[in-house]
C-alpha cells in the first residue's frame, strides 16, 4: 500500500534509524532536517512496496558516505541525489524508478527521503543492511552477488566521479580515497539493481520498521526503554553508567571499546563494548554477550534515544540492549562478511537469544 | 588587575535577586535577598543598594562585581527585548539543504530576523577552502537588509578549523554597514554547524538584553561612587570580562544553575558530592565532580532551538518552598503552582490562608519560620504532602546519581528546610552557612577559563604535540580572559579521532581554569598570543593542496 510520509514519520523514522544504526550510520539530526525541509518544499515522498515495482523498475540505493563529524558541519546542498540519478541513467540507459537507503542505520536511512522529495520519486520500504555497517561490500546485495558498479560519487560542488572496480573491496579502496579529497564525505550510489531483484537481495519492510521504533519510542506510556526493547524483541545486556571510552584511529576507522559499570539490578557488573563506527561486541569477563552481526545498541535510559558511538561519555546513563539481526547475515555467507572473524576477532557467531539463553 | 579585594556576587533568579559580599579570605561579610522584579533592572538596584547597607559591608573595598543570570534564558522564553539580525551563513554551495533557522518556532524567527542568507565560501575540514568567498552577494545582501538589521550573524563551515571566512566577512560588514554589533560564530560555539549557528543566531538577539543588564549594574554601582571590574558569569561556571559579555551575551544563558553547584561545593568545602537546591518554585539536583557541574552529555535546547551549549547536567522538579498543597478526593497534591515570592504573605505560618511545603516543614519540626503554627486541620493534608515531597526528592536524587555508594548531599537554596536529614542513598545532608545565597556565593568565588575545541591534524609532530598545543591555548585564553597565570589549571582534555579520513585527525576539546587575579599585561600578552593563534590559522589558506574549486 502507498503511504506518504509527512513529518511526523519523518521525525519517528529519524528515531528509529539511530536505534537500528547500532551506534553507527551518521547523525539522524542534520539528515531528519533535510528530509523536512526537502518535504516542505516539494511535496511528500511515497513510501512503496517492492511489490508495488514493474520487475525490471531500476532502483538506485543512496548513501551518505564520510567522516560523520564532517556531515555536523558541511551537509549537502540537496542537488547531489539528482545528479546521481542524471548519471545512473546514463551510464543504465534506463529511468531510475525509486530509491532505497543502502543501510537504514543512522542519517543514511533518512537520506533518500530528500533527493526523493526533490526529484519526484517514490522510496522503496527496504534497504541493503537493516541495520549499519562500516565497509561497502557488507550489503545483502552483496551477499546476493550484484555488483556494487557501476558507482557514481558526487559533492556539493558538482564534481563527480563513476567507480567501476573488480572488488567491492576496491569499492570501498578508491570511494574512500575520493571522499576525503572531497573533503572528508561525499554522495554516492552504489549496486543499482532491478526491483525483481531487490526483492531477494534486500532487507525488506526496514522504513516501515524503522518509522515503528520511532513511533514505540514517542507513544510509551511507561519507560520508553521497556516500549523499545518490547518493540523489537530485544535483549537487555546491562543498565549502569559509562566508565571508560578509548578510541584509537586505524586505517581510517575509529576503533576503541567502552566500559559500562552496571548501576542498580545491575550493581557489580562491567560490561565492555567494543567499537568500530558501530557497537561490534558486547563482553562480560571475556564472555560473549553479543556480536556482530546482531545489533547492540547503547540507550540513554531516560529517553531511550541511541547514542552514536563518537558522543559516547563517561557518566552517561545508559542501558545496552541487544537484538537479532536480519536472517540474511545469520547465512554462512553473511557470517563470512559480517561476523566476529570478518571484524578480526578470533571466536565464533552465535545468535543474541541462543546467548541469552545460556547466560539466563 | 591587583588581586581582588572584596567581590560582590550577584544572582538574578527566577524568584529573587541576591547579593553577596565576599572579603579576600572568602568570607561572606554582608547578604541581601529582594524580590524580582518584571524590568530586572529593578531587582539589581535594590539588591545592590541592600547588601551595600548591609552591616559589615565596606563598599569602598569592593573591587570586582560578579553577575548571574538566567534573564537571557527568559528574553528568549518570552520573546521579549530582542533585535533583530540578519543572518548570513558562509558555506554554499554546500548546507543548502537546511537553511538558517529551518524548524525554528515561527513566532521567534519573525521576532528575530530580518533576512538569512547562505553565500558561497566555507572552510574544509582540512583547512582549504570550501569555495572562495563570494563577496559580492554578501555585499548586495547587506545593502538589502542592513538599514533594518540591528545586528549581523555571521556563520562559517568548519569556523572552528579556521575563522579566516567569518573575518573576512566581518570586514566587509564594517565596510558595508558601519559599526553595528556583529556575532561570530567561531567565538561561540563548537563544531556542530546548525547548533552553533542558532547559538550566534540568539547571540545577536539577546546583545540589547545583555547591554540593559550591563547598564542598570553600572547604574546602580555608579550611584554608590563604585566602579569595579565587572564579569559575567557563564554556563559552565566561569567568568568572563563584561567586554566579552557584551560581544557574547548568549553565553551567559546556563549561568544561573552553573552557580548554585559552585556556590554550594564552595559554601560546604566539598568537590564530589551532590547538590540540592530548592527555590521557591522549582528544585535542580546535580552532581559536582572536582568541584565544577558534572555537565550534560547533549547540547541543551533554549526554547525550542538547539544549541551545543553543555550545561550541568540537572534533574529539575516542580517542587519548592512555595508549592502550593491541595487536596481532592484522590489525595494530596503538591503544586505545580507556587505562591513565589507572596510567601511571607499567603503561607499558613505567616499568617495567610494557602497550606503550601514551608507550611509543611515547619508542622514537622524541620524549620523555625513565620508566627502561626499551621492549626489541627491542616496537619494531616500538610504532614500527606511532606511524605511525597520526600519521595520526590529521593527519586531525583536516584536519577543523578551515578554509583551505588553513598554520596553526601548539599542543601542549598531558600527552599532547602524541606529537604529531609535521612534520604536514601545519601550518606549525610550537609547544610551550609549561607545556604539561602549559595548561588551569589557562587558567582563572587567563581574562576575564569579559557575553552579550546576544534580539529587539529597530527602532523609530523605527533599527537603528544597537538595535545600540548591544545593545552597552551586553552591556558592562553583562560589568561586572557583575566585568570591569575600561576593558578590555570587544564580540568579537561578530550580527543575524539575522525572516522573514514586516512589522514589522522583529532578533535580536541580542552578547558582550563585559574583564579582571578595576575597583572594586566600577562593578561594582555596572552590576548595578544590568543589573538596571533587565530590570525595565524585565518592566514594560512589551503594548507595542504591547490584551490578545490576554480574562480
Amino acid at each position: 500500500m502507498k503511504r506518504l510520509l509527512d513529518p511526523d514519520s519523518l521525525r519517528a523514522l529519524s528515531r528509529g534509524c539511530a536505534v537500528l544504526g547500532a551506534g553507527g550510520g551518521g547523525d539522524a539530526y542534520v539528515t531528519l532536517l533535510q528530509a523536512l525541509q526537502a518535504t516542505e518544499d516539494f511535496g511528500p515522498v511515497p513510501l512503496v512496496d517492492l511489490d508495488e515495482l514493474p520487475d525490471d523498475a531500476l532502483i538506485m540505493p543512496c548513501a551518505g558516505i564520510g567522516a560523520t563529524t564532517v556531515i555536523l558541519e558541511k551537509f549537502e546542498n540537496g542537488n547531489e541525489g539528482a545528479r546521481l540519478r542524471e548519471h545512473l541513467q546514463f551510464m543504465t540507459g534506463r529511468p531510475v524508478a525509486a530509491l532505497m537507503a543502502i543501510e537504514i542505520g543512522g542519517g543514511n536511512g533518512v537520506l533518500p527521503i530528500t533527493w526523493a522529495a526533490r526529484i519526484g520519486l517514490p522510496v522503496v520500504d527496504a534497504d541493503g543492511i537493516g541495520r549499519a555497517f562500516p565497509e561497502v561490500p557488507q550489503v545483502t546485495m552483496h551477499l546476493a552477488g550484484i555488483p556494487a558498479s557501476p558507482a557514481v560519487m558526487t559533492d556539493e560542488r558538482g564534481n563527480l566521479v563513476v567507480f567501476r572496480t573488480i572488488s567491492g573491496h576496491w569499492m570501498e579502496r578508491l570511494e574512500r580515497a575520493a571522499a576525503v579529497e572531497f573533503g572528508g564525505a561525499a554522495s554516492s550510489t552504489e549496486f543499482s539493481l532491478t526491483a525483481a531483484q531487490a526483492r531477494e537481495a534486500t532487507v525488506r519492510n526496514s522504513v516501515s520498521k524503522a518509522i515503528r521504533i520511532g513511533e514505540a519510542l514517542a507513544g510509551a506510556k511507561g519507560s520508553p526503554v521497556a516500549a523499545l526493547i518490547a518493540e523489537l524483541d530485544a535483549f537487555q545486556l546491562v543498565t549502569g553508567k559509562v566508565l571508560d571510552v578509548e578510541r584509537r584511529t586505524t586505517s581510517g576507522f575509529v576503533r576503541g571499546s567502552v566500559v559500562i559499570e552496571g548501576l542498580r539490578e545491575d550493581a557489580g557488573r562491567l560490561i565492555r563494548l567494543e567499537l568500530q563506527n558501530e557497537n561490534l561486541v558486547a563482553l562480560e569477563r571475556g564472555r560473549v554477550l553479543a556480536s556482530v552481526p546482531d545489533l547492540i545498541t547503547v540507550l540513554d535510559s531516560e529517553t531511550a534515544d541511541a547514542i552514536a558511538t563518537e558522543t559516547l561519555r563517561y557518566g552517561q546513563r545508559v542501558t545496552v540492549i541487544a537484538f537479532a539481526c536480519d536472517p540474511v547475515w545469520r547465512t554462512e555467507r553473511g557470517i563470512a562478511v559480517a561476523g566476529p572473524r570478518a571484524f578480526d576477532y578470533d571466536f565464533d557467531y552465535q545468535p543474541v537469544e541462543e546467548l541469552a539463553r545460556a547466560s539466563a | 588587575m591587583p588581586a581582588p579585594e572584596h567581590r560582590l556576587g550577584i544572582d538574578v533568579g527566577g524568584t529573587n535577586t541576591d547579593a553577596v559580599i565576599m572579603d579576600p579570605a572568602d568570607r561572606v561579610v554582608a547578604k541581601a535577598k529582594v524580590p524580582c522584579t518584571p524590568d530586572i533592572t529593578g531587582g539589581i538596584t535594590r539588591a545592590i543598594a541592600t547588601v551595600l547597607h548591609t552591616p559589615g559591608a565596606d563598599p569602598r573595598r569592593i573591587s570586582h562585581v560578579m553577575l548571574g543570570t538566567t534573564h537571557a534564558t527568559n528574553a528568549v522564553l518570552e520573546r521579549r527585548n530582542l533585535r533583530r539580525v540578519a543572518v548570513i551563513r558562509i558555506g554554499g554551495p554546500a548546507t543548502l539543504s537546511v537553511r538558517p533557522m529551518f524548524g525554528w518556532p515561527r513566532d521567534l524567527t519573525d521576532t528575530i530576523s530580518v533576512g538569512t542568507t547562505i553565500v558561497d565560501g566555507g572552510i574544509e575540514f582540512d583547512g582549504r577552502d570550501l569555495s572562495p568567498l563570494d563577496t559580492d552577494t554578501l555585499a548586495r545582501f547587506l545593502g538589502e537588509v542592513g538599514s533594518a538589521a540591528q545586528g549581523i550573524v555571521i556563520t562559517s563551515v568548519f569556523a572552528p578549523v579556521s575563522p579566516r571566512h567569518e573575518l573576512l566577512a566581518a570586514d566587509i560588514v564594517k565596510r558595508e554597514l558601519g559599526e553595528i554589533h556583529v556575532s561570530l560564530s567561531h567565538e561561540i560555539g563548537s563544531l556542530g554547524l546548525l547548533e552553533r549557528e542558532n547559538a550566534t543566531i540568539l547571540n545577536g538577539a539577546l546583545a540589547g538584553v545583555a547591554r540593559d543588564v550591563a547598564e542598570a549594574m553600572r547604574a546602580a554601582l555608579a550611584a554608590h561612587r563604585l566602579q569595579p571590574t565587572r564579569f559575567f558569569a557563564q554556563n559552565d561556571g566561569t567568568l568572563m570580562g563584561l567586554d566579552h559579555a557584551l560581544r557574547y551575551p548568549v553565553l551567559t544563558i546556563g549561568s544561573g544553575p552553573a552557580n548554585s553547584v559552585r556556590g554550594a561545593a564552595f559554601l560546604s568545602g566539598s568537590s564530589d558530592s551532590l547538590v540540592i537546591d530548592v527555590g521557591g518554585t522549582s528544585t535542580d539536583v546535580g552532581v559536582l565532580v572536582n568541584g565544577f557541574p558534572r555537565e550534560s552529555s547533549q547540547g541543551v535546547e533554549i526554547g525550542g532551538i538547539r544549541t551545543n551549549f553543555r550545561m550541568p547536567d540537572l534533574v529539575t522538579i516542580a517542587l519548592g518552598g512555595g508549592s502550593v498543597i491541595s487536596s481532592d478526593p484522590r489525595g494530596t497534591r503538591i503544586g505545580p503552582r507556587s505562591v513565589g515570592y507572596l510567601l511571607e504573605r499567603e503561607a499558613l505560618v505567616f499568617g495567610g490562608s494557602t497550606p503550601t511545603l514551608t507550611d509543611s516543614a515547619v508542622a514537622a519540626d524541620r524549620a523555625v519560620l513565620g508566627e502561626v503554627m499551621p492549626d489541627g486541620r491542616h496537619r494531616r493534608m500538610l504532614g500527606e504532602a511532606l511524605a511525597r515531597a520526600d519521595g520526590m526528592i529521593a527519586e531525583a536524587i536516584d536519577r543523578v546519581k551515578t554509583s551505588k555508594e553513598d554520596r553526601a548531599l548539599v542543601a542549598v537554596g531558600g527552599g532547602s528546610i524541606l529537604v529531609p536529614d535521612r534520604i536514601p542513598g545519601i550518606s549525610e545532608v550537609i547544610r551550609p552557612d549561607h545556604f539561602d545565597t549559595a548561588n551569589a556565593v557562587g558567582a563572587a568565588i567563581a574562576s575564569v577559563s579559557g575553552q579550546v575545541d576544534r580539529i587539529f591534524h597530527v602532523g609530523e609532530a605527533g599527537r603528544r604535540a597537538i595535545l600540548d598545543e591544545a593545552r597552551d591555548e586553552a591556558r592562553e585564553r583562560a589568561v586572557a580572559a583575566g585568570a591569575d597565570p600561576g593558578t590555570v589549571q587544564i580540568v579537561e582534555l578530550e580527543e575524539i579521532p575522525l572516522a573514514y579520513l586516512t589522514s589522522p585527525s583529532l578533535r580536541i576539546r580542552a578547558k582550563a581554569v585559574g583564579t582571578l587575579g595576575g597583572h594586566p599585561e600577562e593578561h594582555q600578552r596572552a590576548d595578544l598570543a590568543r589573538q596571533a593563534r587565530v590570525a595565524d590559522r585565518a592566514d594560512q589558506p589551503d594548507p595542504t593542496s591547490p584551490p578545490a574549486t576554480a574562480p
